[in-house]
């Protein structure tokens, strides 16, 4: 396959940026979109430009390290997949992909692709724990959890804290990805005793790093590579009520 | 000098307890003054950083991703082992003991393996209580799962996630620290040079990956939970940036390496199906659960096979050779991961491999789906199969999965005492980048409760034995001459990268030097072919160092600066890995010499190799020195490890 590519390129946080176009020839359609960048950067190295930085690490779906903005849409076309995971048999022959990095004032872009995500890290360091201090535990089977209830826990934890929520909102709102921390530890017995300072401090933290406000557009759940769904937003709602009565 | 591991005395149940009613303790005031360095927060890393903060330690905790949060303990899917016995199918600390030990092909040492047996049990409590979702049985207790066939039910799991859930309970533990402000985290920042001072560890120089600054830490004792090193091969299971140089850096300085050669071969991974592929995918053990492992009989049928004119459904049943079964008759596809793998690599080897590439064999649902019906099967595993699905462009409930071993993990490590101490006083080792207890072969679902052993239950304990001693040593200003030393050394090498100006991308050396490690240092291994990697190593780190092309500028964000520095030291780790296979006179574990072998088994030799083999550096171009910790075994016996 020939693909023709647009891709931001920045040299660093203060450089104004702008999109090149690339080609590359001799895709397999069995590659994945990355490895697509790889045998481009190869290209580059050798014609003594400097190649395009992303940031890629597990390149199984599971760290949300890669973060590609792919033909206006966060992770590319595919429902329910991460740019690692995507697969150029997916797009056609002689196709333009524009390719873009997330755009958030809370995530500014430190070169080409890459953007920084440790307003993330705040929000968690803000509340989204259980204190409890190594040695402290009880017996695991001492805290007997329902299972639907303990189902739908992992569910909001399975969030692997891409930034696809934020990057897919018109209000650059870090609201689902909130959310999936507040509503997993408020559905476990372990996350009751800091319910409500937790969500407090966390919407705090959120919206002192500049995300946006959530408008309930649904467009986070849309793009989630993890499919998170937005009723845990619906949940972190109640829990702010609840809290912010006392 | 001789190696001392510290191994308590007294009965084995009641080394470690002892040890802890013993061991110096370290007053709350003092704890402040005191700096600890950890580098690598993975489980290991995330877990003892968060347990020092808590009990009092100023930490500096770094890491080279974005967060803490994405380390490649992430990527574990089965899950995590512990002797709760809550099946209450006879499982005890012993009986997890003596699995790791004989999975270990008794190349581990007692006293570690019996104390991480028992500490299994606080970290399933710890990881509960932190809210890690683990599967849970409709009575609301806790599920378990038999695993990598062991005969008890003793792994606990969170979906095909767990490595997942357990990294973020460590790293909310460590958030919450470093909002307290007892941890400063350093992400994007990589460990570039280990900074010894008066013959003890004393700080690290770390690269701010963003600016491409130089960064010098100081610390009154460093703890590397750096991860394994599976990527010398290029191609593995492993995060692309998984890497050895923390460690590597530390062995050049004088920590000892433990086992290089011991590398473990996952035999269920997607096969390699072009030049281009930049990693392989694991796909869980549990599948050989209900999959059966097979290839056709006739060398005709897989060649018509690889050439598109047969599919599997093809194969009548009794063309087929379901090799595994044929072979192991009472483990059959569950027997261990070694063993798998090297049959794998026979039936290929035979000609009968199934892909085009002719290196890979078939994973078969088709029974289990006839026993159990479609829904199960999907239900039972979850994600694996449209993973399998969306990277393959195939259906595994249509057509059997096509797999084939990959490199996976790694046993070797720095050498570290029962403390985790390496032999550099102050610098300890934890997680996968210590030798750890899995001796020459690691069992499913050991990784992740060694990793948060070491970090939660064991590091954070033995450190204040030593920092005991360390109360009135201050804080060393970083401009002390071995600091600056230590940053004009990483700042020269990394300008000789730049100045190379080469032809050849540190890519494309990478991948050779995988070729090399993967042709000679793999699966199976000989004294005529190590000999020739040994030559073949030296000759690519000299043209490394002559042709290397890295782009870019020092001073900024530049990826392949640091890959530069990750292959180069990856390529010295291949040669000290290829050292000790040759000198490994025997077949153990992951380590199998063809010429030491019983009518295709592995022939361990207990009475001239029963020993951990710990290097000491000498030079890039010098023999490193090998010492030897003699494995005394007072519990168990040994025996032939047989799986038929
Ligand atoms: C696909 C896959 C599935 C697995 N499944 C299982 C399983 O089901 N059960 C099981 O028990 N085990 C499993 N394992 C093995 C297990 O996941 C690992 O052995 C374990 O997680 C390693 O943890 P760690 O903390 O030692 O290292 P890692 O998680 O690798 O962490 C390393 C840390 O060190 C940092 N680092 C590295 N180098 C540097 C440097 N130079 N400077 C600064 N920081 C650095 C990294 O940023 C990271 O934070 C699996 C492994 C793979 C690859
Ligand atoms: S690289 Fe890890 S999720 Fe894509």
């Amino acid at each position: 396959m020939k693909i023709n590519l647009r891709v931001w390129r920045q040299k660093n946080s203060s450089d104004k940026g702008g999109m090149k176009s690339y080609v590359v020839n001799d895709v397999n359609p069995d590659m994945s979109f990355l490895e697509m960048f790889d045998v481009l950067n190869e290209q580059l190295i050798q014609l003594g430009d400097e190649p395009i930085a992303f940031d890629h690490d597990c390149r199984e779906g599971i760290c949300g390290m890669c973060s590609m903005y792919i033909n206006g849409r966060a992770h590319g076309p595919l429902h329910g997949t991460t740019t690692c995971q995507l697969y150029m048999r997916h797009f056609k022959d002689g196709e333009t992909i524009v390719v873009e990095p997330w755009r958030a004032s809370a995530f500014p872009v430190i070169k080409d692709l890459v953007v920084d995500r440790t307003a993330f890290d705040k929000i968690i360091a803000a509340g989204g724990f259980v204190s409890v201090n190594t040695g402290q535990a009880i017996d695991a089977n001492a805290i007997a959890v329902e299972k639907a209830k303990a189902e739908e826990a992992m569910d909001a934890a399975a969030c692997i804290g891409c930034g696809a929520c934020v990057a897919a909102c018109k209000n650059a709102s870090g609201m689902l990805f909130t959310s999936a921390k507040v509503s997993q530890l408020a559905l476990l017995p372990q996350g009751s005793p800091e319910r409500k300072v937790r969500v407090l401090k966390m919407i705090e933290a959120h919206d002192e790093a500049g995300f946006g406000s959530c408008t309930n557009t649904g467009a986070c759940e849309a793009e989630c590579p993890k499919e998170i769904s937005i009723s845990h937003i619906a949940r972190l709602n109640r829990e702010f009520a609840l809290a912010s009565l006392d | 000098m001789s190696l001392n591991s510290k191994i308590p005395s007294g009965p084995l149940a009641e080394k470690w307890t002892h040890y802890k009613e013993h061991v110096k303790l370290v007053n709350p005031a003092n704890k402040r003054k005191l700096e600890v360095i950890v580098v690598g927060t993975g489980l290991a890393g995330g877990a003892a950083a968060a347990t020092l903060a808590e009990l009092g330690y100023k930490v500096k905790a770094f890491c080279f991703q974005d967060s803490p949060r994405r380390a490649h303990s992430i990527a574990a899917q089965g899950g995590i082992n512990a002797a709760k016995n809550y099946k209450n199918d006879g499982d005890s600390v012993f009986r997890l003991f003596y699995d790791t030990i004989k999975g270990g092909d008794f190349r581990s040492r007692e006293g570690n393996v019996h104390r991480l047996a028992e500490v299994s049990t606080n970290i399933i409590d710890q990881c509960t209580a932190q809210g890690v979702p683990f599967a849970r049985e409709y009575g609301g207790l806790l599920d378990n799962r038999s695993f990598g066939g062991a005969q008890v039910s003793r792994t606990f799991y969170a979906r095909g996630q767990t490595g997942q859930q357990l990294l973020l309970g460590a790293y909310q533990a460590l958030e919450r620290q470093i909002g307290l402000g007892n941890v400063t985290m350093y992400n994007r920042h990589e460990m570039v040079e280990l900074v010894i001072i008066d013959g003890k560890a004393r700080g690290i120089i770390a690269r701010d990956l963003v600016t491409g600054e130089l960064t010098k830490h100081f610390g009154h004792a460093v703890m590397l939970a750096t991860g394994g090193y599976g990527n010398v091969f290029y191609l593995s299971t492993n995060a692309m940036g998984s890497n050895v140089t923390a460690i590597w850096k530390a062995h050049k300085k004088g920590a000892f390496f433990g086992n290089p050669c011991y590398t473990q071969i996952h035999p269920t991974c997607i096969p390699v199906t072009g030049d281009y592929q930049s990693k392989l995918t694991l796909m869980s053990e549990s599948l050989r659960n209900d999959g059966r492992v097979w290839v056709p009989k006739s060398r005709e049928d897989a060649k018509d096979i690889r050439e598109g004119r047969k599919t599997a459904i093809d194969i009548k049943e009794e063309d087929r050779d379901y090799y595994l079964e044929r072979k192991y008759p009472s483990f059959g596809n569950l027997c261990p991961r070694d063993i798998a793998s090297r049959a794998a690599k026979e039936a290929c080897d035979d000609g009968r491999g199934i892909v085009a590439s002719g290196l890979g064999v078939f994973l078969d649902f088709a029974d289990a789906i006839r026993r159990l019906g479609v829904d199960v099967v999907k239900a039972r595993y979850g994600e694996l199969f449209p993973m399998y699905h969306n990277i393959t462009n195939e259906d595994p409930l249509k057509m059997p999965m096509k797999i084939y071993p990959a490199v996976h993990y790694t046993m070797g490590g720095l050498w570290v005492d029962y403390e985790l101490m390496t032999t550099v006083p102050g610098l300890y080792a934890m997680g996968e980048a210590n030798f750890s207890d899995h001796g020459a072969n690691r069992l499913g679902a050991s990784a992740l409760m060694q990793g948060l052993a070491d970090g939660y239950f064991v590091a954070p304990y033995t450190v204040g034995n030593y920092l005991s001693s360390e109360i009135f040593t201050k804080a060393i200003p970083t401009d002390h001459p071995a600091f600056v030393e230590a940053e004009n050394a990483a700042r020269e090498r990394m300008n000789r990268f730049l100045n190379v100006k080469g032809k050849t991308s540190v890519e494309e050396f990478h991948k050779r030097l995988g070729k090399i490690m993967w042709e000679y240092c793999g699966m199976a291994r000989t004294e005529a072919g190590l000999t020739k990697a040994k030559g073949l190593l030296k000759e690519l780190r000299e043209e490394f160092w002559r042709d290397v092309r890295v782009p870019g500028e020092f001073n900024s964000f530049n990826p392949d600066l640091d890959k530069a520095g990750r292959v180069a030291d990856f390529i010295e780790l291949g040669e000290l890995m290829v050292r000790d296979a040759l000198n490994r006179n025997e077949s153990c574990g992951g380590h199998f010499r063809e010429e030491y072998q019983d009518a295709g088994e592995a022939k361990r030799d207990d009475v001239n190799y029963r020993y951990a083999a710990a290097w000491e550096f000498k030079g890039v171009e010098a023999e490193p020195e090998l010492h030897k910790e003699q494995l005394e075994f007072e519990n168990v016996e040994l025996q032939v490890r047989s799986y038929k």
